[in-house]
């Protein structure tokens, strides 16, 4: 019977918190869904049934390794699916992330879901549809062009009397059809052959149609990892050193004798962690354990000039030309005038409002984890090998977390739930405190930046020249915390941040721009550890990048659009979007600074254009500064937005909204603070974000392009708002910023030091 | 361990634990309650709000013994996507959540907020929810939301 890895046993208590989290689905698709024989062995690209499955009440189950991480995302999947077999938004029904049923399409990551996972499920679908049609054809004894569908119903065109449903032609049973696919992960290309639906014959796909997880989220019934409750389940959590490598020499047990409930200390290796009945027992067992760690063989920098003189004087394991041509080493000399500037973007934090959390179910060389992971597949092979059991024994569920913006990309605690797990014999539950998730979440890489461009006597750029400096991304393959502390060796020197942003949108005859990939601090993970956060890299670059050719148009005397738009040459998509943005914002041409203002407070404009994925995106910022204080309010963005075809307006919107937000808090008020022991902000009090008070007007201009495929929405639009936000602030107070976040006292110490123009040779 | 009567969403539970465990626990593990949610145990990101005799709590740092008679309402007591509250349905005709971890801070109270003060200006409902934090940027969307709720026109 049983042919999958997973055992009876697990499967039934899997599918018990599966049917809890999503009991507001039909349950017939669920029991289909679920059954243990309905795969036989591991699904694969290349057998429709691996895909999609219809029910006979006509419900769709569709399987993908994507998964929505708060964005909405799987609305927007859904709509694609049920808009290319012509059934209703309602009976679409997503199985996500569970490594038992679906392939792996490569991890929820890049903004690339809808522009890669999208196609894969569209041509599976069309595909489906394609074979429902000649089921069709054979049953009402009519030919296949002769055949409408709507609603999930088949019907003869000239004959509408005889039809047959779906459910009524497949219902509950296999496709059995082969169906190309080749290639993998992202670039994955599925029944390539299957035609799908015209653009102009979209129904579903373009509309709002509204968020199906969000009315249980609002109710308490939806479940998220924290909320997963398994049989015999106890509590577990982390026991952290100052860095990795440290040896716990001694675990003092009696320090906890009087908790009760507690069930074990588990120690291996290095890894220290604290089992109990209860997550309060757990919670202050783990605080209150006594702990003696070997004095840890590094240092972290001490300071921001210590990090920067290792970001300067490390040799990059990478180096990545994003533009090269001409000459700006000859160029550069030649110019009539010449700008340089050094631009420095500090650690950030993810920040998940809930902590990492994860539940791990260690039965013999069987495990099951339900976790958060952007991708599950990632996750099944850093448990198993850490646990060297081989992959297929080990089923990874996911359930969503809190939003993670990157921080799941690499997901640490299911590892140390499965190392609890393993030690007894019981399923374990482990949520990180916040001190561990602010202390040990890998943060966003620190960047180092710096840029150098000349123009001609009449004020032409002629010469352009940027280079990135940044910590890589802990990713796919990574050795993360808990397998360090047992001992496995750290294999990989990490990825690269990315690559773009660093002013390559712009014509420039002689033009460089390289981002360089410094390795880490240390082979070691430390609270210094970095990975990728939402837009990694291209955020940090594109505030160096936009400020930098605000500062040549400042210099030159041009208004910062009409400069951008000069460099852009006709570049029809990044400048359609920076005149829709300006033009919504009421834009007036003049030359930045606005001049001296009177009065405590004064105001500025400013923008930046960014391309993320291909994806376009121009802010312009309205800003208030306060020259007593250094204080700075940011009043109003406008957004404008091209990323293709959009499948969900709305939920767009809604995503670019929170980009935008988000991306302000990140330029006003956010950097992880160090020195050589580790971080110093391990809450919400020392590591500010964005409250109601400060968060300013959004609007958002969507560019849709019905020609075009769709693309990614996730990212992009925070791209361009710490520039388009810095910039404003030079224009109100005559003062380039050039480091984030602007903070209050950053900002009065730069008035206060001014004439602060880039350095004019 | 202490037995510990409590009434919750108009229910009366005995529960026996520790009873210096803050409130969250209980809630969440004993009751089964999910719509609390743990975000910082710090009382500094409002994701575990109850409403308690009135009052928007923060259960993460609320003993469970200091409640004593009065009555606790969590989430789940306002409504379900079956029967949802009119706060609850404001949020989801304005999309007002990206991930929705911190919701049930902002719902909640709101709800403290709205039996205070029915008709709340935008300042308002920004002053009653500064504490809580939304790392998606869905602020605007709650704003309008807590707004439509209390039966005001959307324009500002």
């Amino acid at each position: 019977m049983a042919t999958s890895a997973i055992s009876r046993r697990q499967f039934v208590k899997g599918a018990g918190a599966l049917m809890v989290s999503f009991s507001f689905f039909g349950e017939a698709s669920r029991l289909l869904a679920q059954s243990e024989s309905f795969f036989a062995g591991d699904p694969q690209a290349t057998t429709l049934d691996s895909w999609l499955s219809i029910a006979p009440d006509g419900t769709v189950t569709v399987f993908t390794s994507k998964v929505d991480l708060g964005t909405g995302v799987v609305t927007a999947l859904s709509q694609i699916v049920a808009e290319e077999l012509d059934v209703p938004f309602e009976k679409i029904h997503m199985e996500t992330g569970d490594t038992s049923n679906t392939i792996d399409q490569a991890a929820t990551v890049g903004s690339r879901t809808i522009e890669r996972g999208g196609p894969q499920l569209r041509q599976a679908a069309a595909a489906a549809r394609q074979q429902l049609l000649v089921l069709a054809s054979s049953s009402l004894e009519a030919p296949v062009e002769a055949l409408v569908v709507t609603n999930g119903v088949v019907s003869v065109a000239n004959n509408p009397a005889k039809k047959i449903s779906y459910g009524d032609l497949i219902g509950g049973r296999h496709f059995n059809l082969k169906i190309a696919a080749t290639g993998t992960g992202w670039d994955m290309i599925v029944a390539p052959d299957a035609k799908a639906k015209e653009h102009k014959d979209y129904k579903i796909v373009g509309t709002s149609v509204p968020r199906v997880d969000l009315p249980p989220k609002f109710t308490g019934e939806f479940v998220y990892t924290p909320d997963v409750r398994v049989p015999g389940m106890l509590h577990g959590r982390v026991v952290r050193p100052a860095v990795v490598n440290s040896k716990p020499t001694n675990v003092d047990e009696s320090s906890i004798a009087h908790i009760p409930g507690v069930v074990k200390v588990v120690q291996e290796g290095n890894f220290v962690g604290v089992v109990a009945q209860t997550e309060w027992s757990a919670i202050q067992a783990a605080k209150t354990l006594k702990v003696t760690w070997s004095t840890p063989g590094t240092k972290l920098p001490a300071n921001r000039a210590e990090l920067d003189d290792y970001l300067k004087n490390t040799k990059s394991f990478r180096e990545r030309a994003v533009a090269n041509k001409g000459n700006p080493d000859t160029a550069l000399p030649q110019a009539s005038k010449t700008f340089e500037a050094t631009y420095r973007w500090p650690f950030q934090l993810h920040g998940m409002i809930g902590p990492s959390c994860a539940v791990a179910d260690v039965s013999g060389d069987k495990v099951t984890i339900w976790a958060g992971s952007q991708g599950t597949f990632n996750t099944r092979k850093q448990v198993a090998d850490m646990l060297n059991l081989p992959e297929k024994n080990v089923r990874v569920i996911y359930r969503e977390s809190a939003g993670c913006y990157g921080r799941l990309s690499p997901d640490d605690v299911p590892q140390d739930a499965a190392l609890m797990s393993r030690a007894v014999g019981k399923p374990v539950r482990v949520q990180w405190s916040r001190e561990d998730e602010h202390g040990w979440e890998p943060k966003g890489p620190a960047q180092l930046m710096t840029a150098k461009a000349g123009v001609d006597a009449q004020g032409n750029l002629v010469a352009w020249d940027f280079l990135d400096r940044s910590l890589p991304w802990t990713t796919t393959g990574m050795v993360l915390l808990a397998s360090r502390q047992i001992g496995m060796k750290p294999k990989a020197q990490g990825n690269p941040n990315g690559t773009d942003g660093g002013g390559e949108i712009y014509s420039v005859d002689n033009q460089r721009v390289v981002a360089a990939a410094i390795p880490w601090l240390h082979p070691d993970p430390t609270p210094l550890r970095t990975s990728n956060l939402r837009a990694p890299g291209d955020l940090a670059r594109s505030f160096a990048s936009e400020s930098f050719i605000d500062e040549v148009a400042a210099g030159v005397g041009v208004d910062p659009v009409k400069f951008r738009l000069k460099y852009l040459a006709g570049n029809k998509r990044p400048t359609e979007v920076l005149i829709a943005a300006t033009q919504k914002f009421g834009w007036q041409e003049r030359p930045s600074s606005a001049g001296k203002s009177t009065g405590p407070i004064a105001t500025g404009r400013g923008v930046a254009v960014a391309n993320r994925s291909n994806t376009m995106t121009a802010a312009v910022a309205e800003v208030e500064v306060d020259k007593r204080t250094g204080k700075v309010i940011v009043k109003r963005v406008v957004l404008a937005h091209d990323c293709g075809l959009i499948v969900n307006p709305d939920g767009l919107t809604n995503q670019i909204e929170g980009n935008v937000i988000q991306g302000v808090s990140r330029t006003l008020m956010e950097a992880v603070e160090f020195d050589a022991n580790g971080v110093k902000n391990l809450d919400w009090a020392t590591y500010p974000v964005i409250r109601y008070s400060e968060v300013p007007e959004v609007d958002v201009v969507l560019v849709n392009r019905k020609d075009m495929q769709p693309l990614g929405g996730g990212e992009p639009s925070i791209v361009p708002v710490p520039a388009a936000v810095t910039n404003a602030v030079f224009d109100a107070i005559g003062v380039r910023l050039r480091e984030v976040p602007l903070t209050p006292e950053r900002v009065l110490h730069a008035i206060n030091a001014r004439p602060s123009a880039a350095r004019v040779a | 361990m202490a037995r510990i009567s409590l009434k919750v969403n108009g229910k009366s539970h005995v529960v026996e634990t520790d009873p210096t465990t803050p409130l969250l626990y209980v809630l969440r593990n004993d009751l089964e309650l999910n719509g609390p949610r743990f975000g910082c145990g710090l009382s500094q990101c409002g994701a575990c709000t109850v409403v308690l005799s009135g009052k928007a709590i923060r259960s993460c740092t609320f003993p469970v013994s200091a409640v004593k008679n009065q009555e606790i309402t969590t989430l789940e007591g306002l409504g379900s996507v079956a029967h949802p509250h009119p706060i609850q349905q404001a949020f989801i005709d304005e999309q007002a959540a990206q991930c929705g971890y911190c919701m049930n801070g902002m719902i909640m109270t709101a709800k403290a907020l709205l039996d205070k003060n029915p008709h709340p200006s935008d300042a308002d409902i920004k002053q009653a929810l500064e504490g809580n934090l939304c790392r998606c940027g869905s602020h605007l969307r709650v704003v309008r939301a807590v707004k439509r709720a209390s039966g005001q026109t959307q324009k500002a």
